[in-house]
C-alpha cells in the first residue's frame, strides 16, 4: 500500500521542518522528489542525505518570475510532475489593528498566490496524463481563526477554498486536490518554547502532545497515493484533537 | 477537406468520443459535440501539440467550432 514508485513529486518549503518530513516520506515510498526552498546549501544537504531520485530547484515564492519557473524546471528534471506539495509558508503576526499592508501582502503572496500559480503551472501536465495529486499544507487556524494571525488565517482559509474549487474542476481527470491542516507540530520553531508555554499549548490538545512532522508526512503520503484517489476537495485535520471539524 | 481539417476532425473524434459525421465545420464543441469547458481546454492543448502551434488564451476563447479551429491553425501555418 501507498507505493509511490515512479511518481514524481515537487515539495516546496523542503528546507523547513514539515517540508523536509514530507519530502523524506514521499521519497521513502519510492517517489522521485524535487526539493525547493530559498536556501540552496540546505537543499543540497538534504538532497545528499536522501541519495538518489532527488533533484533540487531553488525558488523564491515571493517573486512571481521565480514561482512561474519552478514547475517547468521540476518537470524537466524529473520528466513530469505527478504530485505537487504546496508546503512553503510564512507568518507575519500582528494584532489586527496594527497589521501593516506589507505584512498582509507578503503572507498572502507567499502562502496563497504562489500556490495558485504553482497549481496552474502543474495542472496542464496532469490533465494530459489524466492523473495527478495536489496537496496544500494549510493550518488549523485557517478554519478556527487565531488572534494575531488575520493575514495567515486568511491565506490558509484561501488555500482551502481554492483547493475545493480546483478539485471540482479537475476531478473527472483523475486529479485530486486536498489540503492538510496541521495543529501544533514540533519543529525548530516550537523547540524554542519554554515549558510554561508548551504546557499552556498542550491544555488545548486532547492528545496531550505536539504533533510530529511524521504525523503530517503520513497524511501527505496517503493523499499522494493511488489508494487516496477517491479523496478530493478535503481538508485532512492532523491536530491531536485540538479542533474537531 | 484540407489536411489540417482532417487532422482536427480526427483529434476531435478521438477526444470527445463522437461520431465522425457529426464533426462538421460548423459544429460547436460545446453546443453540438457535448464538450464541457475543460474538454475545450484539452482540445486546444491537443491542437497545439499536433500542429506545433501556440494558441494563446485569448485566441483559444474564440475557437468555438471545428471550423474556427481549422482556420486558426491554417492562419498560423501560413
Ligand atoms: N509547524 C507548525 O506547527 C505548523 C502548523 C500549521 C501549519 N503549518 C504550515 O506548515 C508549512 C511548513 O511549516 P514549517 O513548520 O515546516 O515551517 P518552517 O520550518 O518555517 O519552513 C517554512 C518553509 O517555507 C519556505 N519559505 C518561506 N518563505 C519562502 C519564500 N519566499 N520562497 C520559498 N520558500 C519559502 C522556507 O524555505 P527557506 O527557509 O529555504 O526560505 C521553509 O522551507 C507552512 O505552510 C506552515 O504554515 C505549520
Amino acid at each position: 500500500m501507498f507505493d509511490l514508485t515512479n511518481k514524481r513529486a515537487l515539495v516546496t518549503g523542503a528546507t523547513g521542518g514539515i517540508g523536509e518530513g514530507i519530502a523524506r516520506a514521499l521519497h521513502a515510498q519510492g517517489a522521485v522528489v524535487t526539493l525547493s526552498g530559498t536556501r540552496e546549501a540546505k537543499l543540497e544537504e538534504l538532497a545528499a542525505s536522501l541519495g538518489d531520485r532527488v533533484f533540487i530547484q531553488a525558488a523564491n515564492l515571493s517573486d512571481r518570475d521565480s514561482v512561474d519557473a519552478l514547475v517547468p524546471a521540476a518537470e524537466e528534471k524529473m520528466g513530469g510532475l505527478d504530485i505537487l506539495v504546496n508546503n512553503a509558508g510564512i507568518t507575519r503576526d500582528n494584532i489586527f489593528m496594527r497589521m501593516k499592508d506589507d505584512e498582509w501582502d507578503s503572507v498572502l503572496e507567499v502562502n496563497l498566490s504562489s500556490t495558485f500559480r504553482l497549481c496552474r503551472a502543474a495542472i496542464k501536465g496532469m490533465m494530459k496524463r489524466r492523473s495527478g495529486r495536489i496537496i496544500g499544507i494549510t493550518s488549523v487556524v485557517g478554519v478556527t481563526g487565531n488572534p494575531g494571525q488575520v493575514n495567515y488565517s486568511a491565506a490558509k482559509a484561501g488555500m482551502i477554498g481554492m483547493s475545493k474549487s480546483l478539485a471540482r474542476e479537475v476531478a473527472s481527470r483523475n486529479i485530486t486536490v486536498n489540503t492538510i491542516a496541521p495543529g501544533f507540530i514540533a519543529t525548530a520553531m516550537t523547540d524554542e518554547l519554554n515549558d510554561k508555554q508548551r504546557e499552556s499549548i498542550l491544555t488545548s490538545v486532547p492528545a496531550g502532545r505536539l504533533g510530529s512532522v511524521e504525523d503530517i508526512a503520513a497524511a501527505a503520503v496517503y493523499l499522494a497515493s493511488d489508494e487516496g484517489g477517491y479523496v478530493t476537495g478535503q481538508t485532512l485535520h492532523v491536530n491531536g484533537g485540538m479542533a474537531m471539524i | 477537406m484540407s489536411n489540417v481539417a482532417e487532422q482536427v476532425k480526427k483529434i476531435v473524434v478521438e477526444h470527445l468520443g463522437v461520431e465522425a459525421d457529426k464533426v462538421t465545420e460548423s459544429a460547436s464543441f460545446i453546443d453540438d459535440l457535448g464538450a464541457d469547458s475543460l474538454d475545450t481546454v484539452e482540445l486546444v492543448m491537443a491542437f497545439e501539440e499536433a500542429f506545433g502551434v501556440e494558441i494563446p488564451d485569448d485566441a483559444a476563447e474564440t475557437i468555438q467550432t471545428v471550423g474556427d479551429a481549422v482556420s486558426f491553425i491554417e492562419s498560423k501555418a501560413n
